[in-house]
Formats: C-alpha cells, sequence, structure tokens
C-alpha cells in the first residue's frame, strides 16, 4: 500500500533532521568552548545522510533516509592568546573550539525547511487516505 | 472481468499507481539532502497501459487462477529525472519540482476518487431502481 509507505519515509526524514538539528545545538552550545590542549577541544558535529529501503516488501520504489554516522569536523581549532584565561597553557594559549557559528545558523534553517517539507508531505498523505476511506459513502 | 472490474474502469487501477507514485515521490522528497541520491519517478501512462495489458494476459487460464492486481511498479518502470542543477554532493533532487509533482499527484488522486464515488452512485441509483 503505497500510502502507509509515505508515513514510513517521511518519518524517517522527521527523524533524520532532527539528528541534525541537534548536532546543530550541540554545535552552537559549544561554539565558544576553550580547552588547553588541541586534542581536548570539542569539535564542530555533522550527520552524513543515506537512503535506505523502506517498507514490507522492500522495493525499490520507496527509499526513505537514516543518518548512517555523525563525523566531526577536520579543521584546525584556532589558537588565541588569552593569558587571563584559567585554562591557557604556559604560552598564554587556549585552543577554540573550531565551530563556524553562521555556516550552523545556515545549516538549521536547511534542517528547519526540510523537517517543514516532511510533515506537509505526510499531511497531504493523511488527508488523501481519509478521502479514500470515505468513497463511496 | 467481472462486473465491477467493467464498472470501475481504470480508475481503481489509477488510484494504486498514483497512490505507489505518491511515495516514490515522497523518497526524492525525504532524501532531498542525502548526497549521492538521484530523484526518480516514473512515466505513468506507460505503466498505467502495461499494467492493463499485464491484467488482460493473466486472467485465468484455468478455473482457480487468481488474477494479478496488475498495479506494481517493477523496478524497471522508474525512471532517473534528468538534472536541472546538479548539486556537487551527487544529489539531483530539485525540491521545487518534486512538491510540484507530489501536489499535482495528490490532485490527481483526488480527482480518481471523485470519479469512483461517481461510479458508485451510479451502481446504487440502478440497483435501487428509484
Amino acid at each position: 500500500m503505497g500510502l502507509l509507505n509515505v508515513f514510513d519515509i517521511a518519518g524517517s526524514g522527521l527523524s533524520a533532521q532532527t539528528v541534525r538539528l541537534n548536532t546543530v545545538a550541540s554545535n552552537m552550545a559549544n561554539a565558544s568552548n576553550v580547552s588547553t590542549k588541541e586534542g581536548d577541544v570539542y569539535r564542530a558535529k555533522m550527520p552524513v545522510f543515506a537512503s535506505v529501503m523502506q517498507g514490507v516488501n522492500n522495493d525499490s520504489s520507496s527509499q526513505g533516509v537514516r543518518v548512517l554516522r555523525i563525523e566531526e569536523s577536520s579543521l584546525d581549532a584556532s589558537k588565541v592568546y588569552d593569558p587571563g584565561n584559567p585554562l591557557a597553557n604556559k604560552d598564554g594559549h587556549v585552543y577554540q573550539a573550531n565551530v563556524n557559528s553562521i555556516e550552523e545558523m545556515a545549516n538549521m534553517i536547511s534542517a528547519s525547511r526540510s523537517y517543514q517539507n516532511n510533515v506537509e508531505v505526510m499531511n497531504t498523505a493523511k488527508q488523501l487516505m481519509q478521502a479514500t476511506l470515505k468513497l463511496g459513502q | 472481468m467481472n462486473f465491477f472490474d467493467k464498472a470501475l474502469g481504470s480508475h481503481a487501477q489509477a488510484l494504486s499507481l498514483q497512490s505507489r507514485r505518491s511515495s516514490v515521490l515522497a523518497s526524492n522528497i525525504v532524501n532531498a539532502d542525502t548526497p549521492n541520491y538521484k530523484a526518480r519517478d516514473i512515466d505513468f501512462k506507460q505503466v498505467l497501459k502495461s499494467s492493463q495489458g499485464d491484467m488482460l494476459k493473466l486472467t485465468g487460464s484455468k478455473s482457480g487462477h487468481i488474477g494479478s492486481s496488475g498495479s506494481g511498479i517493477k523496478g524497471s518502470d522508474l525512471k532517473y529525472r534528468i538534472p536541472l542543477q546538479p548539486s556537487l554532493d551527487g544529489n539531483t533532487v530539485d525540491l521545487d519540482q518534486e512538491k510540484a509533482a507530489f501536489t499535482e499527484n495528490a490532485m490527481r488522486y483526488q480527482t480518481t476518487l471523485q470519479f469512483l464515488t461517481g461510479r458508485f452512485t451510479g451502481i446504487k441509483g440502478a440497483l435501487k431502481g428509484e
């Protein structure tokens, strides 16, 4: 049944976009984290999406989406001279999280738009199913 | 072909195909952010025609055969869209196009439902003989 599949597909999109929003929130919250050593500092995280077969009969026509893994940004943490900071090393430097706030904001808007799209698809499918149930009445 | 198949015409099959197409288009929309995903669609006219052909072919050669519903989409029916604006990550989903196609498909589905309702009303009227 095609229309019931739509719920599974759009639902997988909703959860994947939620994971994406979660990583954005985590990145934004940790944007001003600093650390003494470069290895310890927070690194920006981002999800990697992949399509996945959906539905009971595993036909290739319906493909949902899932989060394959969460990757950490490979950008270097920037070194800032801040001798007053309690976390500063003996040269007076601290390492800052490699989060780009502007990039994260754009990512957040993109994720929320995709979420809205999927909700809309679900709503349409629901209306169509309700109309089908009333058929012949 | 029994009485109801004749009375309902191709609308029942069209309805089933449209619901399958909605799941294909939903897949495109949900994978708008997936790297290397290629948007797909079905050629509705062609698939409807071929499924009707199947139906004629499969109407029982022996008593006890169950006729095929003839509305499944085979893998070969799915065609890849030609991308208008391919993106760097290999994704070919054009969200506007897909949303338009999804809405159009929903409208067609409701139209088919209307036609079917009309047919049922006709049959009811004939049965009552009022």
